[in-house]
Formats: structure tokens, C-alpha cells, sequence
């Protein structure tokens, strides 16, 4: 080796700064991350844009009054119109409040046995029915409902009307039990079941393993653990997969329209065979609808977005907090 | 000479608890079938009632006797946990049965290679079959997984990748736009495309509908798959030398295939037997299609609501025929999912 000069290499410039591959995959992830902002600004923007006219003219009463009419002369133009919707948003609110009524014991008990009761095969195949009935579409809920289901609960209807029918909310005059709000919240209970059980679910699976060891220790029987444990702790889990549940079935269309008998007056008895919902009015009414009509409905669409938005927001809200009470 | 101790499971049902259960259960269901005969209730509700309140009764009472109030009230609770589990599977059960029952008279050997553009709903059922809306559908699906799975899988990144400053709001978005109901999805694109730009049903305008739809399937699964990839793929990809995007595409993606095979595969299950929004904007051909930017097209669930209210026994044959095929590939596609994501937790 001789003694000549070693290449000392020139040292390397340290930087933090993102090559130019990693700036346009950023930028791509981006803007990819913010197409769901761009989707949900777009949908209300565009709605609020076809509804404007209708909202305008109607003001308030586009929420406060029933009647749905529109009246055009021989060369289509609008001759009287008048559009409201709260015979609909009661009936969306009445039917899925019954099936949230209905599906929540239900849920929260079906979790439970999943979680502290049935051995492991038996939860396998469980959860694994219960995600399956999750996806199944909701035409398949609807028919079944229609021709299967719907005579079953008329009869339950009756009982309750024959026994409770003392209570306002439960009284039946005319005596008209078909395609009534309650057929529709029965439906509804069975298509959101699915969805608070597995929501519970994985809120139940999260209490704390030690605790209910404790609990189990000091001697409890699985009840006493459960109160004492499990739903303190997933309580509010509960209450916002019930709430994921309600903007579900108050989004749903194509299921209640086929069980539910739309009727343009308010209508707050939940076993009369008469009753709304906004979704399945905008398929009830698009086939023979005029322009201005459609934009009505356009108008209906953006109250029924912004219903299940808030509640879906709320139901969010909720579920995100739970990790953080009960301990 | 030493014993082995024979190993104790003090927990284990003995014969002779398991014989009592038998004996509660027998019972309830003997009390019911009485109980139902004396009194003027009626109907298989009735039977299940009687037998659910006489086991619930009997159970706590054997428990008070032998170990007290608390283990009584437990007997209860259990029973009605059961309950709810058997109501939870119930429908399932009738509906998977009703499906195939009635589905089963109504398929044919023609039904997979004939439409319905020489044939009316209340035609016999040889007649016609579904290749309009099965080739519908697959169009539909096509076009929705196009535009879809990237948008999907990019939020996806967003959240667990990039972990932006937007990352907390977007993923509340993405939560509430899972939440928008399809015939709200539907009525946009009317608004928004339909409209004002091609003025004519078309695959393409509903598979839009439907991307809307399954962005946020898409999008939470990945999310989830993405965040059980361990960090140390990252951080030996980085230590090597290699860029983010390197990283990612060569590293992270691959070893979250399957994963993402099953949040794509969610997704397909999510929209194909979706209606609302195909209602309002495919227009329901009953001939096949084949271009998907022009003209009306079928589907299988706008095939069934059409069967369905057309109202004639052999329509409504065709529906629940309709809805049998929906199902099974509903269920398949689940069971793909399921098995992919299996594999990918037993690697």
C-alpha cells in the first residue's frame, strides 16, 4: 500500500425533508384521505341546490305540515303545490324508535350470551351468523318481512291492542292492523339486531379481565359479575351502538316501503295500519314525479342526510368514549 | 409404589345435574303444552312463551334450594340471555329457509342464460331467466370496485400511514359516511350527474351510487388490517434505505393482502343486493347491456322488486328464485371473506 492520499468521501447531506417520491405519494394518500370530505360536502351542497326552490317556498312548513300535493295544468306547469313532511319524519321516527325498543334487550342479551356464556364453538358460529345477517340486503329483509313475517305480527299487534289498547299510543281506531308502523319496526328490530349485537360485543369483550376475575373471586355468580362489572363498563357502548341502530333504520328504504302503508297525516298510533317515512316517499313518489316534485324529494333527501348524520355523529361520539369511562 | 392423583374439575356438570336439566327442561315443555290446552291462549308464540317463563321459574327454584337467592336470580338471567341469543338467530334461520323453499321451485336450467326481453314477470316460470341482471350486477360491482378500492385503500393509508393533521376528522367522516342512507347516495348522483351531465340511466350512474356506499367498508376494514401490521415491517423497511412510498407499496401492502382482499370482498358483499339507489338510477332493462356508460340496465334486486310487485304467483316465484341467487352469493362472497381473514391471523 502506499502512503498516497485515501479518498476521503465527501459526507453525505443529512435532511429531514421527504424525497420528491415520498412528497407525491403524500400527496396522493391525501388527497385520497379527503375524498370522503369532498363525497359529504358534494352530497349536501348538490341537495341543498335542487331542494333550495322547494325549501324556500314552503319555509317551515316543509317541516311542520302533512299534505303532499302538487297540482300541474294540461302544458306541466305547477299550478298549486304543497309539500310537507311531518307525517313522514313522525313515521321514520316512530318506526325506528319501536325497532330500537325491540332490538336492544335483544341485542344486549345475545351479546352477553356471546361473550360470558356460550362455549367457544357455539360463539364461532354465532358471531359468525350474526356478521353474515349484517350483510344480507335489505330487499331480502323486506319480502321476507312482507310475506312471512307480517302476518305473525298482526296477530302480536291485536294481542297488544286487546290488552294495552287502553294506552293512547296503542289504540287502534279504525280497526285497521295491516302495514302498520309497528310491522315496519318489528322488521327494522331484526335488520339492526345484527349490528348493536356485534357493536356490544366488542364493547362487552373489552372489560377488564382482572376485574371480573376479582369479581369471580370474592364469589359472584355470572350475573353479579355482569352488573357489577361488564355493564357498568360498556354501558355507554350500548347506548351508542343502539344510536348507530336508530340512523340505520331511519335511513332505511327499500325494506319498510314494502311492509309500511304510507298515508299523508300524522299519525302517532303505532299499531294503525298508517304511517310515513321519508326514505320510502322518495321511492314512492319518483316513479310518476314532475321536475318540481323531484325537487321536493331532492329537498326530503337532504332533511333525512342531515337526520342521520346527526344521530350517526352523535352515535360516534358516544362509542369513541366509551374505552375511556368506566374505569 | 406412588398414586397418581386423578385430576379434579369440581366446575364439571355431574350426571346427575345434567340429569335435572333434562328433567327442568321436559317439564317446562310438558307445563306448556298443558297449560296452553287448559287456557284459551293459542299458537306456537304461546308454546314458546309458557316454556321460556316455566324454565326460568324452574331453574331458579332448584337453584334457591341449593345454593340460595343470588344463584336463583343468576338462573334467570340466564335463561333470558339464552333467549335473546335463540331471537337473535331466529330470523335468520326462517329466512335462510323460506329463501330456499320458495327459491328452489323457481330456478331452471334456462334461468342463468335467457333475460327477461321476451318475457313478462307473470310468464311461466320456464320462461326468461336472470342473465340481464346477473351480468347487470357483475357490471355494477365491476364499476363500483374500480373506482372504489383506490379511494378506499388511500383513506386507509391516510389514517394509518401518513397519520396527517387530518387524520381525527377523517376518520369521523369516513364513520359518517358509512352512515348515509343508500336512496340519500342515490338521489345525489341524480343531483349531481344524472341530471345535469348524461341525462339517461346508465350502469355507470348507479355503480357511482354505489362506490358512495362502499368507500366506507372499504376504507374502516383496510384501516383495521392495516393497523395490525407490526411496526418492525416499517421500520426495517425505512433502516434499509427505502422511502416511505418504498416502504408501503413493497412492504406494507403485501404483507396486508388477504386483509385487504377481505375489506374489498365486505365491501362487494355491502352493495350487491343494495335496491334504493339502482332504483333511481339504472332504469332496470330486461335486456342484457353490454355498455355500461349508455342505456338501462339490470340487476338482481331491481329484477326481485320488479317480480316482486308485479304480484302474479309465478312473480313472486321469480322473486324469491331472485333473492335465492342474491343470497348465495352473498354467501359465498362471506365465506371467502372469512376464510381469507382467517388465514391471515393463523400466518
Amino acid at each position: 500500500m502506499t502512503t498516497s492520499a485515501v479518498q476521503i468521501p465527501e459526507p453525505r447531506e443529512i435532511t429531514t425533508e421527504p424525497r420528491l417520491s415520498d412528497k407525491v405519494f403524500r400527496g396522493v394518500v391525501t388527497t385520497g384521505g379527503l375524498s370522503s370530505l369532498v363525497v359529504l360536502g358534494l352530497i349536501a351542497l348538490f341537495l341543498a341546490y335542487r331542494g333550495f326552490e322547494v325549501i324556500k317556498q314552503e319555509g317551515l312548513g316543509f317541516i311542520t305540515h302533512a299534505e303532499w300535493s302538487i297540482t300541474l295544468d294540461e302544458s306541466a306547469n305547477v299550478v298549486d303545490s304543497k309539500f310537507g313532511l311531518s307525517a313522514m319524519l313522525v313515521g321514520t321516527i316512530l318506526c325506528s324508535i319501536v325497532a330500537v325498543i325491540i332490538a336492544v334487550p335483544i341485542s344486549v342479551f345475545s351479546a352477553l350470551f356471546l361473550n360470558f356464556y356460550a362455549p367457544a364453538w357455539m360463539k364461532r358460529i354465532l358471531v359468525a351468523i350474526v356478521d353474515m345477517m349484517a350483510a344480507f340486503p335489505s330487499i331480502l329483509f323486506g319480502i321476507w318481512g312482507f310475506l312471512v313475517l307480517m302476518p305473525s305480527v298482526e296477530y302480536w299487534a291485536k294481542l297488544i291492542n286487546k290488552y294495552l289498547g287502553w294506552i293512547p299510543l296503542f289504540e287502534v281506531k279504525p280497526y285497521f292492523f295491516t302495514r302498520s308502523p309497528f310491522v315496519a319496526g318489528v322488521v327494522l328490530a331484526i335488520m339492526i339486531i345484527p349490528i348493536i349485537t356485534s357493536v356490544s360485543r366488542e364493547v362487552f369483550a373489552q372489560a377488564p379481565l382482572d376485574r371480573i376475575q376479582a369479581a369471580f373471586a370474592l364469589g359472584a355468580t355470572r350475573w353479579a359479575m355482569i352488573k357489577a362489572v361488564v355493564i357498568p363498563y360498556g354501558r355507554s357502548g350500548v347506548v351508542g351502538g343502539a344510536m348507530l341502530g336508530l340512523g340505520r333504520a331511519m335511513g332505511e328504504t327499500v325494506a319498510v316501503y314494502t311492509v309500511l302503508n304510507i298515508v299523508f297525516q300524522v299519525n302517532w298510533h303505532v299499531l294503525l295500519g298508517a304511517g310515513g317515512n321519508v326514505a320510502s316517499l322518495i321511492i314512492l313518489k319518483f316513479g310518476e314525479a314532475s321536475a318540481y316534485e323531484i325537487k321536493a324529494l331532492m329537498a326530503a333527501g337532504l332533511v333525512l342526510f342531515f337526520l342521520t348524520l346527526s344521530v350517526n355523529a352523535i352515535a360516534n361520539f358516544i362509542v369513541k368514549r366509551t374505552g375511556k369511562s368506566g374505569r | 409404589m406412588s398414586t397418581l392423583a386423578t385430576p379434579q374439575k369440581p366446575w364439571a356438570k355431574r350426571p346427575i345435574d345434567r340429569a335435572r336439566e333434562l328433567a327442568i327442561v321436559l317439564f317446562a315443555g310438558f307445563f306448556s303444552f298443558a297449560f296452553v290446552a287448559v287456557t284459551e291462549m293459542k299458537g306456537k308464540l304461546a308454546y314458546a312463551l309458557i316454556f321460556f317463563i316455566a324454565y326460568a321459574l324452574l331453574s331458579a327454584t332448584f337453584a334457591f334450594i341449593s345454593r340460595g337467592a343470588p344463584a336463583a336470580k343468576d338462573a334467570v338471567v340466564s335463561t333470558f340471555v339464552s333467549l335473546g341469543a335463540v331471537l337473535t338467530v331466529l330470523p335468520m334461520l326462517s329466512i335462510l329457509f323460506t329463501v330456499i323453499k320458495n327459491g328452489l321451485p323457481g330456478l331452471h336450467l334456462g334461468l342463468l342464460n335467457h333475460d327477461m326481453s321476451m318475457a313478462t314477470p307473470t310468464d311461466p316460470i320456464a320462461t326468461g331467466g336472470i342473465l340481464h341482471a346477473v351480468t347487470g350486477t357483475l357490471t355494477l360491482v365491476a364499476l363500483a370496485l374500480i373506482m372504489s378500492v383506490p379511494i378506499g385503500i388511500l383513506t386507509a393509508l391516510y389514517l394509518t400511514e401518513v397519520k396527517g393533521k387530518f387524520a381525527g376528522p377523517i376518520r369521523f367522516l369516513v364513520q359518517a359516511m358509512s352512515g348515509v342512507p343508500s336512496i340519500v347516495a342515490g338521489l345525489f348522483i341524480l343531483s349531481a350527474v344524472l341530471y345535469p351531465i348524461t341525462k339517461g340511466y346508465s350502469a355507470l350512474m348507479g355503480s357511482l351510487a354505489l362506490t358512495i356506499l362502499m368507500i366506507p367498508t372499504i376504507a374502516r376494514t383496510s384501516e383495521e388490517v392495516l393497523l395490525l401490521i407490526p411496526n418492525d415491517l416499517r421500520e426495517a423497511g425505512t433502516a434499509l434505505g427505502g422511502t416511505q412510498w418504498r416502504t408501503v407499496a413493497m412492504i406494507v401492502l403485501p404483507a396486508a393482502r388477504s386483509g385487504l382482499m377481505t375489506a374489498v370482498i365486505l365491501g362487494v358483499a355491502r352493495i350487491a343486493g343494495e335496491t334504493a339507489p339502482i332504483l333511481l338510477l339504472t332504469g332496470g332493462g330486461d335486456k342484457v347491456n353490454p355498455n355500461p356508460f349508455n342505456g338501462s340496465v339490470g340487476s338482481i334486486p331491481y329484477y326481485i322488486w320488479k317480480s316482486f310487485n308485479a304480484g302474479s304467483p309465478e312473480a313472486i316465484t321469480r322473486a324469491w328464485a331472485g333473492l335465492l341467487v342474491l343470497m348465495v352469493l352473498v354467501f359465498i362472497l362471506f365465506i371467502a371473506a372469512r376464510s381469507l381473514s382467517s388465514r391471515k391471523i393463523s400466518k
